[in-house]
């Protein structure tokens, strides 16, 4: 089996400077794998430690205790150089929340440039980069806009043209769908799908919303600092009970399925596609 | 509208003007503005509107936007056209009826203010705002102003803040109109009272929008992190720009501009103030 491209083992983590006496652990002996070219979602409820933990896997913030691999390097290594900082984060791209506050341009096409410029490529370079992440967003004929003109799912797009563009082997979106309408939150999923499928790039997908979750190759449930379920969508939906716990809902045709089967109707209880639950229903229901 | 201030400005071409290195563009936009205040003949003036007008046809900019660009100046305008018809004292009495008293210098100066003004604002935005990005403005000035990096001058630093600012003027603007709603939902009222009452209804406003401003500012400093951003050392820049033919054509004609109008001065000199 191949080296897993991220890997982590035993992570610690506090905000609270050292010193403190009532510590409060934010993430407390998380350990995961992830294999290249994996499509993983993590859920948790608001504050359960998911944004910091992405930002550990870039070197935002580093860990108190335990050991972080990006493609087996250890970017937790005291003696690691800047420059193998620079290629983690050129490796791990990461976009976020709110599309404003992460475009630092007026023109699109300039904000797309602004990673590889700091990376130090030539400028013919940069510009091929630049078209060709512009085409893989469907954004190309938005180039010479300005960003405020345009919409929430399209700001995001253009957002993820510029981590594209330092070609990265791997995009964490931190919530990266919350704030937008229902349009511009299928314009964005199609956009991850795709360069999940088509690029070959590991996407870990962080968000609060279970249709979105059911899209992905894997699920993993953050809890209280630690990993609390991991598993295909199918597993880990089956746990109705555990995931309330953990302050979750499940997909509404799981939790029908759910409570039908509870209340002794012989029916399977890990329906995760609405399709697939209606079509069930109606062969129960003609019988 | 008040948002599109300063970015809808920049109008994407392949100009002639565009193509300009923007560091030529900015030293030709300062002798354009000396050459304005060195105009005092009519001759002169004549000399000037012609630059001007070859500037706006050089940039490939409709004259309609240039003149919609204008709108903001009209209370400037009509202030020192009243001001100078009225108030300005000379030899030649134009109209005298009871108090009022309008002298033919009063006139002819409230036109030239009139036209300086117009010109200024339309040549200096023609040659930079107009066809020059923000962040192109930016990076000509950062080039311009990098033999201060000699003496620790943060010469970068400088021009990223400035082109971030100019990046979230719009977003602010936009939040402060947002929080302007809500609260004049909650029944606050800026449109009365005196100045000490208005200035006291905008505390509601200001306090959520700096807390938001600096939310903004620390999610963007992530963001650039993330993007390996690491200040101003080993990074290029997309568009490589050169100086060329066009930026000699340029700087030549602009110094030509500040010479001819010196030279009608003097040998012209008609309606000289
Ligand atoms: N910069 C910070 N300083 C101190 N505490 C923080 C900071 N950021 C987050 N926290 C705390 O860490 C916990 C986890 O936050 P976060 O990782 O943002 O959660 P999530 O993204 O899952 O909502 C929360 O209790 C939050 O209050
Ligand atoms: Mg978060």
């Amino acid at each position: 089996m191949s080296v897993p491209f991220i890997k982590v083992e035993d992570l610690i983590f506090t905000y609270d400077d050292e010193d403190s006496i009532d510590k409060h652990y934010v993430l407390k002996n998380l350990s995961l794998e992830i294999e290249k070219g994996s499509f993983v979602c993590v859920l948790g409820h608001n504050g359960s430690g998911k944004s910091t933990f992405a930002k550990l896997l870039n070197m935002i913030l580093s860990p108190d205790e335990g050991k972080i691999y990006i493609d087996g390097l250890d970017i937790t290594d005291p003696e690691i150089t800047e420059d193998d900082l620079f290629e983690i984060r050129r490796k791990v791209g990461m976009v976020f929340q709110n599309p404003d506050n992460q475009l630092v341009a007026t023109i699109v096409e300039e904000d797309v440039a602004f990673g590889p410029e700091n990376l130090g490529v030539e400028p013919s370079e940069i510009r091929r980069r630049v078209d060709s992440a512009l085409e893989t967003v469907g954004m190309s004929e938005y180039a010479t806009h300005a960003p405020h003109r345009l919409s929430g799912g399209q700001k995001q797009r253009v957002a993820i043209a510029g981590i594209i563009a330092m070609q990265p082997e791997c995009i964490i979106f931190d919530e990266s769908t919350a704030m937008l309408d229902p349009q511009g939150r299928a314009e964005v999923m199609n956009t991850i799908a795709k360069l999940n499928r088509e690029q070959g790039i590991t996407v870990i997908h962080i968000t609060h919303n279970m249709d979105e979750a059911v899209k992905a190759d894997r699920v993993v449930v953050i809890n209280e600092g630690e990993v609390f379920l991991d598993g295909t969508p199918k597993e880990v939906f089956s746990n109705v009970e555990k995931l309330r716990r953990a302050g979750l809902d499940v997909p509404q045709v799981t939790e029908l399925f759910y409570d039908l089967s509870n209340h002794g109707v012989d029916l399977p209880s890990d329906i995760l596609c609405e399709e697939e639950g209606a079509e069930i229903l109606s062969a129960w229901l003609k019988k | 509208m008040l948002k599109d201030i300063t970015l809808g400005q920049f109008f994407p071409g392949r100009s002639f003007l565009h193509r300009i290195d923007p560091r030529t563009k900015i030293i030709a936009a300062l002798l354009y503005i000396v050459a304005v205040f060195l105009c005092d003949s009519i001759m002169s003036f004549i000399i000037l509107l012609a630059a001007t007008l070859a500037l706006i046809a050089l940039s490939g900019v409709p004259v309609k936007i240039i003149v919609k660009g204008l709108k903001p100046l009209i209370f400037i305008l009509a202030f020192t056209t009243i001001y100078n018809v009225f108030f300005y004292k000379g030899d030649h009495i134009l109209v005298h009826w009871k108090f009022i008293t309008i002298y033919l210098e009063g006139v002819v100066f409230a036109l030239i203010m009139g036209l300086r003004i117009i010109c200024l604002l339309t040549g200096s935005s023609v040659l930079m705002t107009y066809t020059t990005s923000p962040i192109m403005l930016t990076d000509g000035i950062e080039r311009l102003l990098s033999p201060l990096n000699k003496i620790k001058a943060p010469v970068h630093e400088f021009a990223m803040m400035m082109s971030i600012a100019l990046r979230f003027i719009p977003t602010l603007v936009e939040e402060t109109d947002k929080i302007m709603c809500a609260q004049k939902a909650r029944g606050a009222d800026f449109s009365s009272g005196g100045l000490i009452k208005r200035a006291r209804a905008l505390i509601p406003v200001l306090v959520p929008l700096f807390i938001s401003a600096f939310r903004r500012a620390s999610d963007l400093a992530v963001a650039m992190e993330c993007r390996c951003y690491r200040g101003g050392s080993g990074r290029t820049r997309m568009t490589k720009t050169h100086f060329g033919a066009r930026d000699v054509i340029l700087f030549t004609a602009t110094v030509i501009l500040g010479t001819v109008i010196v030279l009608s001065n003097i040998y012209f000199p008609i309606w000289m103030i």
